[in-house]
């Protein structure tokens, strides 16, 4: 549980981060010059180098997180949801401050997600699974139940 | 104590009980039995049909997975395949019962160890299932309307939304009843009174804890007070209303209250409660689909683990751990 709200915090702060510098880069670099075809290179780049940042403070600041969290903090970079957000933000044409509110509420939509399924999982370490469903088959399948009930807030905020 | 042919020496205290899992689930069975009843009485055969294949499925689920050629077990496929067939509406065709039960027990018990285990509440994943594949079967425009004692009606012929759906409809039934349940709806939340009077049972013979049905009907009334969008002239009666409309009752008394996908801390159970309302309610009164009560209550079991962590009493007579 303690690692997975470490977890929740650097990916708070990368997707924070990330979605700032990204929308930055885009506008007053990438689109003046026309260089629109770089921005996922450059996305990534940016990902990437916030993601080291985080692993050399946390390494510094709490050693016993960053041993927990082990090979999963440098995979941050690779996290799909903060490359989505970036794109999106720039895709959709936010505003500075849209673009840093949906950077922001977006990762703390991860971070709820990924608290859930922690509290889910330490719960089914107790649990007698059957054989062939153990790991990550009832931690699908745990997923897609959650899936369906987060679908009751569909429609709720159509713009 | 004598188990297998073995003697087992335990410590004191020894307390003895007389329930188990199967005397429970029989309480419960007797305690939704009035709910069943009022569904027959009011929505006719069809519900007869609709509640017997609901509790024959999940029993017949149960017994394939498991491998045991025992029907009834310990009784929680009978309690999970009756909740399934009493959120239902009354015109589901008979395989869509099926499916929701067998989802019910594969999905949303088995797969996680069987009884005593499950994350989420078993009837509340079939019924999500259900709304999700079949959305046309389980909502939309084939609600039948009850016919009271009309046994031998088809239900195709009358068609009327949940009345939570449009505010026309709604204002066209008084709140008696509403209580009383000659309303449409599903199967089984329609009468309030019935939900109501299994309930007390409950209470009374201490399955489930008044906090989660009090968290979570006390909510719904609050906020339907404070936000309910005026079905009546009077604030109080739209409270009253939106505790009494759909699957409050029956989600609040029988659902809300499974011992095992929910907190297991006074307070804990509180927060459950309120919870489940809250999100009720939000679904309600701003989300697309009428009625949040499935939902609510799944989300609500998904953060059970976080909030017992977050509610364990104090300890007394323990060592201060910063001492």
């Amino acid at each position: 549980m303690e690692t997975a709200i470490g977890m929740s915090m650097a990916v708070v702060f990368v997707m924070t981060m990330a979605t700032i510098v990204t929308w930055l880069l885009f506008t007053f670099v990438l689109e003046p010059f026309n260089l629109q075809y770089l921005q996922i290179v450059t996305f990534i780049l940016v990902i990437a180098s916030l993601v080291q940042l985080v692993e050399t403070t946390l390494r510094k600041i709490s050693p016993t997180l960053y041993q927990g969290l082990g090979i999963f903090l440098p995979l941050i970079t690779t996290n799909c949801a903060i490359m989505a957000v970036a794109l999106l933000a720039v895709r959709e044409e936010f505003v500075f401050i849209e673009a840093v509110v949906f950077g922001v509420a977006a990762s703390l939509g991860f971070s709820l997600a990924l608290v859930i399924m922690a509290g889910i999982r330490e719960r089914l370490e107790l649990a007698e699974i059957p054989d062939v469903l153990q790991g990550s088959a009832v931690t699908l399948i745990t997923a897609g139940i959650l899936s369906l009930a987060f679908m009751g807030f569909r429609g709720m905020l159509s713009l | 104590m004598v188990i297998n042919g073995k003697l087992i020496v335990s410590s004191s205290p020894h307390i003895k009980s007389v329930e188990s899992i199967q005397s429970v689930m029989t309480d419960v069975l007797i305690a939704l039995f009035p709910a069943a009843l009022m569904a027959v009485l009011l929505f006719g055969y069809r519900a007869l049909l609709t509640i017997i294949i609901g509790v024959f499925s999940a029993m017949l689920a149960e017994a394939i997975w498991r491998r045991k050629r025992d029907l009834f077990s310990d009784g929680s496929a009978a309690v999970t395949g009756l909740l399934l067939a009493l959120i239902l509406p009354a015109a589901v065709p008979w395989w869509v019962v099926v499916i929701g039960s067998f989802s019910a027990i594969i999905i949303g018990k088995q797969v996680f160890g069987g009884i005593g285990y499950n994350i989420f509440n078993p009837a509340l994943v079939g019924r999500a299932i259900l709304v999700v594949s079949w959305g046309g079967h389980m909502a939309g425009d084939i609600w039948p309307s009850p016919q009271p004692f009309a046994f031998g009606y088809d239900a195709a012929i009358v068609t009327g939304a949940t009345v939570l759906a449009s505010r026309e409809l709604a204002v066209t039934f008084s709140l008696p009843e509403m209580f009383i349940g000659n309303i449409p709806g599903s199967l089984g939340e329609t009468s309030a009174l019935a939900l109501l009077i299994g309930g007390i049972w409950l209470v009374y013979k201490g399955h489930i804890d008044y906090r989660i049905p009090g968290g979570f009907i006390g909510t719904v009334f609050i906020l339907g007070l404070l936000f309910g969008g005026g079905f009546y002239a009077n604030n109080l009666m739209t409270g009253l209303f939106h505790v009494v409309a759909g699957g409050v009752m029956i989600g609040a008394i029988y659902m809300a209250t499974d011992f095992v996908s929910t907190p297991v801390t006074p307070v804990g159970r509180l927060i459950f409660g309120i919870g489940c309302g809250v999100i009720t309610m939000l679904i309600r009164l701003w989300g697309t689909l009428p009625e949040g009560v499935t939902f609510g209550i799944l989300l609500m079991n998904a953060v059970t683990p976080i909030i017992d962590n977050f509610t364990i009493p104090r300890q007394f007579g323990g060592v201060n751990k910063s001492a």
